[in-house]
């Protein structure tokens, strides 16, 4: 089931989206977000949609992989879709059936809504798809950096969440294993009351967490003998790029922008 | 010839509260120099492991004391003298930081803030010397435990350091993990003079050393060229280590009243006496 | 109880973009009573294969037959606990299994998820624990408290306690001393013979393959390439090299010595006792240079 989704998932490759600084991709996710709501008729959200595929066929990710992994959000655009439709009672009649009414407005809305949720999911899923996860890491703790001003931990944030990212598949594994071995012993996780159901799940907490924390431990304990005392005087060997297709990329944004500002009714 | 490590006396407890505590090593001495590579011996729970602890400074002695590099460790020159050390653990998994294999090679060299371009040169150099330079961007998931061990190794070695230290690195390793990592450390001997404390209990990689120091009950049990101390048979065998198969065979052979040399710890040495008492017979 | 794979496919993740076969067209058997070796390089399919022994995986084509009961991919999860229960498996670094509060309970924790008798269980655990070798109190204590070796002991014994008629051990010694290496291995040994229990060994240690095994598998890249008992299958060094595995050390020394020797290539020797044997009649052979 895991192996379905495409939230969150990092496809590599080569593309021009995949080659921007996870900076730009992530102001330009930030700033695309709040530009959407500009958006408030038949054209704006035509260009914001046109827009979106612009920037998935720039991706090279395949069309029907982004599609087939967003069934889970699909069911809630189509809800919304719904909501909208029978809720609105405004403009001329369209369809009855019974005491179900259609109207234009409805309609009108029901679409719009649904295409903003859509190029929503569609550009962060494209971010996500796009990124490496320690990539995001290392553009955000660049971006929030001006916050250790204020005391805020960017350093260990960030690296609190590489390491976390490191050690998933690490302890998905382990977990896998702990399961069988339990199974093996004739546990059984998917049978049985809720209680019993709970309580099978004991024996693969605790060695879990038993386990959880004894790597961390020795990955205290490396780190510390490799020198580790937090960010003071700290150089950094993921480097980040800004060239000239960041530039474009936010410059386009901008285009569309300004464009959807003329266009809004 | 410079000594580079010299522990005298050293105690160690883990409970130093309690008056009729166990010490994990209790009264150690010996010296190392540079370029030399000594193994530490003994079986599990021998107080090898703390030893080595003790050598980086993650544990203080409560009695002795620990020299590093002419002078005594202590919690003030402590990051200075660590960051002329390596050292390796035990389990692959847990010593690996970096999100992919050059990331991982970089950390220690982040935490000393050597210059980026500094940095690249090191982490492709280190990689090189441990034969791993084609996996820069190979996240550890899709490692094998040996190729993890050499990149932890290359880790160490990035910061140019002037001692090694190996704890268990390869006990668990499979056969094949074992036997990367063991050419690798001896093809680094060769072509850098490096010194290398290796904390192990496997005989056969002991052997490889200049000296052995077999630990027994926090104790020094024996010290001395792998020669000497393998002379020592049955005494090791006692202590729940395992002799070398070259030795074990020609105690078997013994017993079937076939004599060989005694000390022959090598199975080339070994054969060929075989092939010279055949020819003679 | 024989445990037999006809025909059998193993395919992870099956209908996704990250599929990958894991086992294709596997056919061994394990005879009932015999201590089976199973060896094969780090990707070969031995760890898929070990879980078909007890139905933690199901074929995704193909049957695996355990005793009288057949298991292929229509096959219920109820099912299976049954075979569970006659088939036990030590995996690799057991110790990681344990998570009661104290020895006794996690020692007794398979027997009553079998339906085992409060009471019998904890006679069946006391005298497992006692039977590994382990100090006495140690039922009382935390199993966390234990040291690493002895952390496996309890792993093994809640096994063992489970009282199965096979027993599969992958990687049982894995980071133990010597001394811990060759109890746990002398101790599988004699339940194998005094219980005549079935046993399966998984190792990468081909001297623990030719010590204690009378039957063989071999695989390579996801199928059986080799069954037979170990003097044959270490006899053919080359072959085995050609999958990447080895011969026991007593075998390369034997050939070693051999072909110093001018000999033709005996029947392997197994053990160092067997090699010191052969050395000796060798070299006592009288008519050579007299």
């Amino acid at each position: 089931m895991m192996e379905k989704m495409v939230f969150g998932r990092y496809i590599p490759g080569d593309s021009f989206v995949h080659r921007l600084d996870p900076r730009s991709k992530l102001i330009f996710v930030f700033i695309f977000i709040a530009a959407v709501f500009l958006a408030n008729n038949t054209v704006s959200y035509a260009l914001l949609l046109a827009f979106t595929l612009l920037a998935i066929l720039a991706s090279k990710v395949r069309i029907g992989f982004l599609i087939g992994g967003l069934k889970p959000v699909m069911f809630l655009i189509a809800f919304t879709f719904l909501l909208h439709i029978f809720f609105t009672k405004e403009g001329d009649l369209l369809f009855q059936l019974g005491f179900l009414k259609i109207y234009e407005e409805g309609l009108r809305q029901g679409i719009y809504i649904s295409v903003r949720f859509l190029v929503l999911v569609l550009m962060t899923s494209l971010l996500t798809l796009t990124t490496s996860p320690i990539s995001i890491t290392d553009g955000l703790e660049v971006l929030l950096n001006p916050l250790k001003k204020v005391k805020f931990p960017v350093h260990e944030l960030a690296l609190m969440m590489s390491i976390s990212l490191r050690f998933i598949p690490t302890l998905m594994d382990e977990t896998d294993k702990i399961l069988k071995a339990q199974l093996a012993r004739g546990s059984d996780i998917s049978s049985g009351t809720m209680k019993e159901r709970i309580q099978a799940v004991v024996p693969l907490l605790v060695p879990l967490f038993v386990s959880a924390f004894k790597r961390a431990e020795d990955l205290a304990v490396a780190m510390e003998v490799r020198g580790y005392r937090g960010g003071e005087g700290r150089t950094r060997y993921r480097q980040l790029k800004w060239d000239w297709r960041d530039t474009t990329a936010l410059l386009i944004l901008l285009a569309v922008i300004v464009a959807l500002w003329f266009l809004r009714g | 010839m410079e000594r580079i490590l010299s522990l005298q006396d050293v105690r160690f407890t883990y409970t130093p509260d309690d008056p009729d505590s166990r010490y994990a090593v209790d009264g150690v001495s010996f010296d190392m120099q540079a370029g030399e590579w000594i193994a530490v011996v003994g079986h599990n729970g021998s107080g090898k492991s703390t030893l080595a602890r003790l050598m980086i400074g993650l544990l203080f002695p409560q009695e002795g004391t620990v020299g590093l590099f002419g002078d005594t460790l202590t919690e003030d020159n402590l990051w200075e003298k660590r960051s002329q050390m390596g050292m390796v653990f035990q389990n692959p998994d847990n010593q690996f930081v970096g999100a992919t294999v050059q990331d991982d090679v970089a950390f220690a060299l982040e935490n000393n803030g050597i210059p980026f371009e500094e940095m690249t040169l090191r982490v492709q150099d280190a990689l090189k010397q441990v034969k791993m330079d084609t996996f820069l961007d190979h996240e550890p998931q899709h490692l094998s435990g040996g190729q993890k061990q050499r990149v932890a190794i290359a880790g160490a070695l990035a910061l140019r350091p002037r001692l090694l230290i190996l704890d268990e690195a390869t006990s668990m390793l499979d056969p094949q993990g074992r036997e990367e990592v063991i050419r690798v450390i001896l093809d680094l001997r060769e072509k850098t003079g490096l010194s290398v404390i290796s904390i192990t209990h496997d005989l056969e990689e002991a052997l490889l050393a200049d000296r052995v120091v077999v630990m027994n009950g926090g104790r020094k049990f024996a010290e001395g060229t792998p020669q000497e101390v393998f002379l020592k048979g049955e005494g090791l065998t006692a202590l729940g280590l395992d002799l070398p198969f070259a030795m074990r065979l020609s105690a078997l052979l013994g017993e079937q009243g076939i004599g060989t040399e005694p000390g022959t710890m090598t199975e080339r040495k070994l054969v060929e006496q075989l092939w010279t008492l055949r020819s003679n017979r | 109880m024989d445990i037999a794979l006809e025909q059998v496919d193993y395919t992870y993740a099956a209908g996704t973009p990250f599929q990958k076969q894991a086992l294709h067209d596997v056919n061994v058997r394990i005879p009932s009573g015999s201590y089976t070796a199973i060896i094969g390089h780090t990707g070969s399919g031995k760890s898929t294969l070990l879980q078909h022994l007890n139905g933690l995986l199901k074929p995704t084509a193909g049957i695996v037959r355990i005793g009288d009961t057949q298991v292929t991919k229509e096959t219920k999860g109820k099912q299976l606990k049954p075979i569970r229960r006659k088939v036990g498996i030590v995996f690799q670094f057991p110790e990681h299994q344990l998570f009661e509060e104290n020895v006794l309970k996690d020692v007794m924790f398979g027997p009553l998820n079998f339906g085992v008798k409060e009471e019998e269980a904890r006679t069946r655990a006391l005298s497992w624990i006692e039977r590994l070798g382990l100090p006495e109190g140690t039922a009382e204590k935390s199993p966390f408290d234990l040291s690493g070796g002895q952390m496996r002991r309890v792993a093994i014994a809640g096994v063992l306690a489970m009282e199965p008629d096979v027993l599969v051990l992958d990687e049982p010694t894995a980071g133990l001393d010597p001394a811990g290496r060759k109890e746990i291995m002398d101790l599988f040994y004699e339940l194998h013979e005094q219980r005549d229990m079935t046993t399966i060994l998984v190792t990468h240690s081909m001297e623990d393959a030719a010590r204690y095994a009378d039957h063989m598998i071999v695989m390579h890249d996801g199928t059986d390439v080799l069954q037979g008992p170990p003097e044959t299958v270490f006899a053919d060094a080359e072959r085995l090299a050609q999958w990447r595995l080895g011969v026991p050390r007593t075998v390369s020394f034997q050939r070693l010595y051999e072909e110093g020797a001018g000999l033709p290539p005996a029947p392997p020797a197994l053990t160092e006792e067997q090699l010191a044997a052969y050395l000796a009649a060798d070299l006592r052979k009288g008519g050579g240079a007299s």
